[in-house]
């Protein structure tokens, strides 16, 4: 960095800027991202003259990875085009699934409803008014070939937002693949299998932390032996940010999940190189255009130093950070909701210059609903308009080395890093969780954001101004009560149909097998193929594992 | 000096979304209220039996799972079984336009789409819990 350049900066500001600012005021004293980073009025090589261009951005596909996971990104491929989608039963959700293959999708996600992602069968009294609601209805390994009936899975990549049931889930996928006589080993997808933002920021757990660990490293082992191809978690930030999360706290939070999963990994006798490159993390792109970008940049520049500095990994997968990243829902407006195409645009189009390898891109009527066919639709063709019209996706990392784009990533490195090591000073991110720590730093900044709002410190169009006189939306996707019924017929006569005797055998090897310390994947394996229910299997594991409950 | 208004929040179901709720309840804190908030996955039963228990002026129920017309309905049904149909019950969520005539039906006095402030909701509790 020359001198010249920070003295011409200073004669600058003494001159042309000061004549400005003496007569017309900023909009603002001070301009701040969600994150309380203070953003300057301009940002020149003087802002980055201490950045080491080798080893603190490097290349794409190298460590540390800041610029991209791969050599060419977009190049080669473009992200997947990956819409979280379920509803209703399986029947129905498969009709989606092979629209939205049609229309140019390029993997699935299945979006399962509450009572399955809970480990309640449809028929159980807890999930009255709850099936196929959220998502769609599995109750048993029937559901899952309807499911992907069709849908060939040596072909597809497959997402599930499963969690505290993910491994029964995995279970069934890797049954109907077999029954399509596809192996276990050229599978591909992902399971988000995350737990601890459950108890931090979703709700959707079943057992305590400790044997909910245990499930997850059981199916890290499994994995890297059986579907080495499989993306055996998705460390989610994403309903971190939705919980009301800032910026860099979503990323922190994310980042302690993951220091524990490995730890967690690593104390169950795994090598660190044999599981990390099938870790995968999920993000939310919010509003703030630039925040967003360089919140993706320092998640991998950060995650590629923990798992180097801390982990001592040894291959350069390991250090690689590979991220889906969905549209923030909880940008989307109930007022004026077309405006929430465009919302939507930016958020993707952050995603993408983030460096993203999959997207999820909402629709404009989820302050409603889920969505309807059409905003589906529309949903995806914004990413493929980003993708074929816009012109980002050709050049690697478009704004590496923008002064304001590189301060912003370090900055939120800088408080990322920050907070982790508070919860490594608390013991670590589970410690956190049960102190209620992460929760209430959640919660404040949730607030605070409402407050903005109603002050009109924070100006949403159409909601606290621009504001007009609406008719309501038309054609809101409905789920019928009838769903509710015809899925317990279905799991009824599915209960009536096997054998009773195999059912029985393997539920109870299964909790053989739960109360000692043997891998569990092998007798849920064992128990879906015998269509055992997953409420069945849920309890079974219930019974032994215990239930956790919120403080 | 007049005592404190009481309100119950609860999240009916399986639905883990509570940012919604506790943005209120704090709200509702901070506007000089006294509020218990049940936490996520409670039954209507469970729900129905705080708020006679406790005493409240006012039930808040949230879901964000589409699952409000049955649970909210089931809260509310329950109330007045136990002869306690005089607590209010509102409501909030992600919850269509059209469902609004169907809990209003079912006895929910009040529904909150997104985007509603909670200076709307403060002066909701307020005015009904004076009225009734």
């Amino acid at each position: 960095m020359g001198k010249n350049m920070r003295e011409e900066q200073e004669r600058w500001e003494k001159t042309t800027l000061n004549k400005v600012l003496t007569k017309a005021k900023e909009r603002e004293p001070v301009f701040k991202t969600t994150s309380q980073i203070e953003m300057k009025r301009l940002y020149t090589p003087v802002d980055v003259d201490d950045m080491d261009y080798c080893c603190d951005l490097g290349f794409p596909g190298e460590y540390p990875f800041t610029r991209g996971v791969q050599p060419t990104m977009y190049r080669g491929r473009f992200w997947t085009m990956r819409q979280y989608a379920g509803f209703a039963t399986a029947e129905e959700t498969n009709k989606r699934y092979k629209y939205l293959l049609d229309q140019g999708q390029t993997g699935l996600s299945v979006a399962f409803d509450l009572p399955t992602q809970i480990g309640y069968d449809s028929d159980h009294s807890l999930a009255e008014g709850e099936v196929g609601k959220v998502g769609v209805a599995i109750d048993t390994l029937k559901d899952m070939e309807i499911l992907f009936d069709g849908i060939p899975l040596d072909k597809v990549s497959t997402s599930m937002t499963i969690n505290s049931t993910a491994v029964i889930l995995l279970a069934m996928y890797i049954a109907v693949a077999e029954k399509q006589g596809v192996k276990a080993e050229v599978l591909q997808g992902t399971i988000q299998n995350d737990i601890l933002k459950e108890y931090a920021a979703r709700g959707t757990y079943i057992f305590p932390p400790l044997p909910s660990m245990r499930i997850i490293t059981d199916i890290f082992a499994y994995c890297k032996d059986h579907i080495p191809r499989w993306n055996t978690i998705s460390i989610s930030g994403y309903h971190i940010r939705e919980a009301g999360s800032s910026a860099v706290q979503e990323l922190a939070f994310t980042l302690a999940d993951g220091i524990a999963y490995v730890e967690a990994a690593m104390q169950a006798g795994l090598d660190v190189d044999s599981f990390a490159s099938r870790l995968s993390f999920f993000f939310n792109s919010h509003n703030n255009f630039l925040e967003e970008i360089a919140k993706f940049r320092a998640a991998r520049r950060l995650w590629a130093k923990i798992m180097k500095e801390r982990f001592k990994a040894k291959r350069d997968e390991s250090c690689m950070l590979r991220f889906h990243t969905q549209t923030a829902g909880c940008t989307l407006t109930a007022q004026q909701p077309d405006n929430n195409v465009v919302r939507v645009a930016f958020q993707a189009l952050a995603a993408v210059l983030g460096g993203t390898q999959s997207l999820h891109t909402n629709s404009r009527d989820e302050a409603f609903a889920l969505p309807s066919e059409d905003s589906v639709r529309i949903a995806l063709r914004t990413q493929q308009i980003i993708a074929y019209e816009s012109g980002v996706a050709d050049i690697v990392d478009p704004l590496g080395g923008s002064c304001a784009l590189e301060d912003l990533t370090n900055e939120i490195e800088k408080k990322a890093m920050e907070y982790i090591e508070k919860i490594d000073s608390m013991g670590g991110a589970i410690k956190a969780i049960e102190a209620g720590y992460i929760q209430q730093e959640i919660g404040e900044s949730a607030y605070q954001y409402q407050k903005e709002i109603e002050a009109k410190k924070r100006i949403v169009v159409g909601v606290n101004q621009f504001q007009m006189e609406e008719e309501p939306l038309q054609d809101i996707l409905r789920i019928s009560p009838e769903v509710e019924r015809y899925q317990r017929e279905k799991l009824s006569k599915i209960k009536k149909e096997r054998d009773q005797g195999k059912v029985k055998e393997v539920l109870s090897a299964l909790e053989k097998t739960a109360k000692g310390t043997d891998n569990l994947v092998p007798p849920i394996l064992e128990a879906v193929k015998a269509y055992a229910t997953l409420g069945e299997i849920s309890d079974t594991l219930r019974e032994v594992l215990g239930e956790y409950r919120e403080s | 000096m007049s005592r404190k208004i009481r309100v119950l929040l609860a999240k009916p179901g399986l639905d883990g979304h509570d940012r919604g709720v506790k943005v209120i309840a704090r709200a509702l804190r901070d506007a000089g209220m006294e509020v218990i908030y049940t936490g996520i996955r409670q039954t209507p039963e469970q729900i129905a039996n705080a708020a006679i228990q406790e005493g409240v002026d006012i039930v808040g129920l949230s879901c964000l799972s589409g699952a409000h017309n049955h649970l909210f309905s089931k809260v509310t049904q329950i109330l007045k079984e136990k002869g306690a149909e005089d607590i209010p019950v509102m409501g909030g969520g992600i919850i269509p336009g059209e469902d609004i005539s169907i809990l209003k039906k079912a006895g929910i006095r009040e529904i909150f789409q997104p985007g509603t402030s909670t200076e709307e909701i403060i002066k909701y509790i307020a005015e009904t819990v004076r009225l009734s």
